[in-house]
């Protein structure tokens, strides 16, 4: 009897570690395709891809945050896909910025700062632009899509400006997800 | 001072493995530090002290961890034999565990795009190969870039160009008759990352560059940069096993086809140059006379000494991307005077590192230093072409 016993209850601890190792397996699948979904943001599931995309939007706080607020104000319509935050001045914004923007899962990063000639800080969007540049470089360099970031000069009076970029950039950014989509299947 | 909360496992670990518990207090790796002479503050034997006892908080709190340059002079040095280099990696990983925050240098964008890379997703990294390198997607030879194409991006203000000296080694090696093998699947060797601490992601570089190694099917591994071939040829032994290929610097190819005669040198308008011993090629590989034999054998080159050279060479600046204070420029200076006090117009090295280091410090220097740098593989090319770009 103790033998059969024994015997059973060894099966079971077979039975079960076998179990336990399955579902680490599945977890750790998952996990895996998440981390690469972050990045690439085209291998999107089908739930998600019903989703609207996420945009990070960097705003300097004299201009382009101004103006997003009279878009809002004037009531100009714009898809609900930006997620606005405002920095003091464009040029405080550097590459890792950006790039943590799309590995947390944005879909689009838009980086708006004052015109050339009446930036607050003399310098700072043209500095906002260097950094761009070189972002776009990188993330050729790292395999990502350069179309995902756009870089954007809006004032503070210009709310049509500010609305009109979010429908575009909505519209492209959709298409690149859906296009990405498609071929991986 | 409270006694630590980290695991007492652990630490004990860390001091068995350096044989930390063999130092006798003498004072000589805070003696012979480059960041003790500039900042008194600072001293190799504090940290050890402090582990050794258990002060673990103490070291959590202050930067001096972080500012270790990782040079390996202290190690050279030490009568009881104390590795002091693998003892500030171990630290650091263990202290990252409660510390989130660190002085990162540019902006954390050369971590960050590790990290991304260590997610294993298709590079674009081949852009800078030209038409005119011959490059073969199987062979015997592998050259490893490293980071070299975005050290490219980054320190685009700096005006240079560290791919150039891969294109340049690439030429060399084509000139021996060798076809390398350049593959797009490599990532960055991950060597900066595990001395930030971030075991995590080190790893998964890692194990991607076994993978790109063994899908090669090489059996020799050819680097341009130093620390690259630290970290393919030791650290990864003792993460993700050996891999059997053999490795070489650059500079030892080159010596051996001079040596077999199959490179022929010209002379070049450079008349002086001295020679910066980069700190793992040569403390930690032993390499001296290669890169030296190197620059000799080019046809009325001057090779004039540094103050400070060989096993005695000083380090060029910070580790892993960061720290870089004021007390690292301050050593960068000293260097840079020493090398120009020679009577040199040009600074070799033989490390991408080194370079850009240095060239940030002559940048932002006021003083006007007329001494210029030159990668060697650089300089050795340029001498196969001759002046004038005439083959004679």
């Amino acid at each position: 009897m103790s033998k059969n016993k024994v015997s059973k209850t060894s099966k079971m601890k077979k039975e079960k570690k076998n179990v336990v190792i399955v579902k680490q397996d599945k977890s750790k699948l998952i996990k895996k395709k998440a981390s690469k979904e972050r990045i690439h943001a085209g291998k999107l599931t089908k739930q998600e891809k019903s989703k609207k995309p996420r945009i990070v939007t960097f705003a300097c706080n004299w201009c382009s945050y101004a103006g997003a607020d009279l878009a809002g104000v004037s009531r100009f319509q714009y898809p609900p896909s930006l997620r606005l935050i405002r920095v003091m001045c464009a040029g405080r914004i550097t590459p890792t910025f950006v790039l943590d923007a799309f590995s947390e899962g944005a879909d689009g990063v838009i980086v708006s700062g004052c015109h050339f000639e009446d930036c607050h800080y003399i310098s700072g969007s043209k500095k906002a632009e260097k950094v761009v540049n070189l972002t776009r470089k990188l993330m050729h360099l790292l395999g990502m899509d350069e179309r995902r970031l756009r870089f954007e000069l809006i004032s503070a009076a210009e709310g049509q400006k500010f609305a009109t970029v979010a429908r575009e950039f909505t519209k492209e950014i959709k298409k690149l997800n859906e296009k990405k989509h498609c071929k991986k299947k | 001072m409270k006694k630590s909360t980290a695991k007492k496992s652990n630490i004990d670990d860390i001091i068995k493995k350096t044989n930390s518990f063999l130092c006798i207090d003498c004072g000589e790796c805070t003696g012979s530090c480059p960041v003790s002479r500039v900042n008194i503050k600072y001293s190799p034997r504090l940290i050890v002290e402090k582990v050794l006892l258990g002060y673990f908080d103490e070291i959590k709190k202050d930067e001096d961890l972080w500012s270790c340059l990782v040079c390996g002079l202290c190690s050279n040095r030490c009568p009881s034999d104390v590795k002091y280099d693998d003892f500030i990696r171990m630290t650091r990983k263990e202290i990252r565990k409660h510390k989130e925050q660190l002085n990162y240098t540019h902006n954390r964008i050369i971590q960050k795009s590790m990290e991304i890379m260590a997610l294993g997703h298709p590079l674009n990294r081949l852009d800078w190969i030209t038409k005119d390198l011959k490059v073969a997607s199987k062979g015997k030879y592998l050259y490893f870039t490293g980071c070299l194409p975005y050290f490219d991006v980054i320190f685009e203000h700096l005006n240079i160009k560290p791919t150039d000296s891969a294109k340049n080694a690439i030429k060399i090696m084509n000139k021996l008759g060798i076809k390398p093998v350049v593959s797009n699947k490599e990532v960055c060797c991950g060597r900066d990352l595990l001395y930030n601490g971030d075991e995590e992601n080190f790893l998964k570089l890692a194990k991607i560059n076994k993978q790109m190694i063994k899908d090669s099917g090489t059996e020799k591994i050819v680097c341009t940069c130093p620390e690259c071939l630290e970290c393919l040829k030791e650290i990864y032994t003792d993460y993700v096993g050996k891999l059997n290929v053999e490795f070489i610097h650059i500079t030892q190819l080159m010596n051996e086809g001079l040596k077999k005669g199959k490179l022929k040198l010209n002379p070049l308008d450079i008349k002086k140059v001295t020679f910066q011993d980069p700190c793992i090629l040569g403390r930690g590989f032993g390499i001296y006379d290669e890169p030296r034999n190197v620059i000799k054998s080019i046809p009325e080159i001057e090779l004039l000494a540094m103050e400070r050279e060989k096993d005695d060479s000083i380090c060029c600046g910070p580790s892993a991307w960061v720290n870089c204070t004021n007390y690292t420029k301050r050593i960068q200076h000293v260097r840079l005077e020493q090398a120009e006090k020679t009577g040199a117009q040009f600074l070799i090295t033989a490390c991408p590192k080194c370079m850009i280091h240095f060239s940030c410090a002559l940048n932002a220097d006021d003083s006007q230093k007329c001494i210029k740098l030159k990668d060697i593989s650089t300089l050795i090319s340029e001498s196969m072409k001759g002046k004038n770009g005439k083959r004679k």
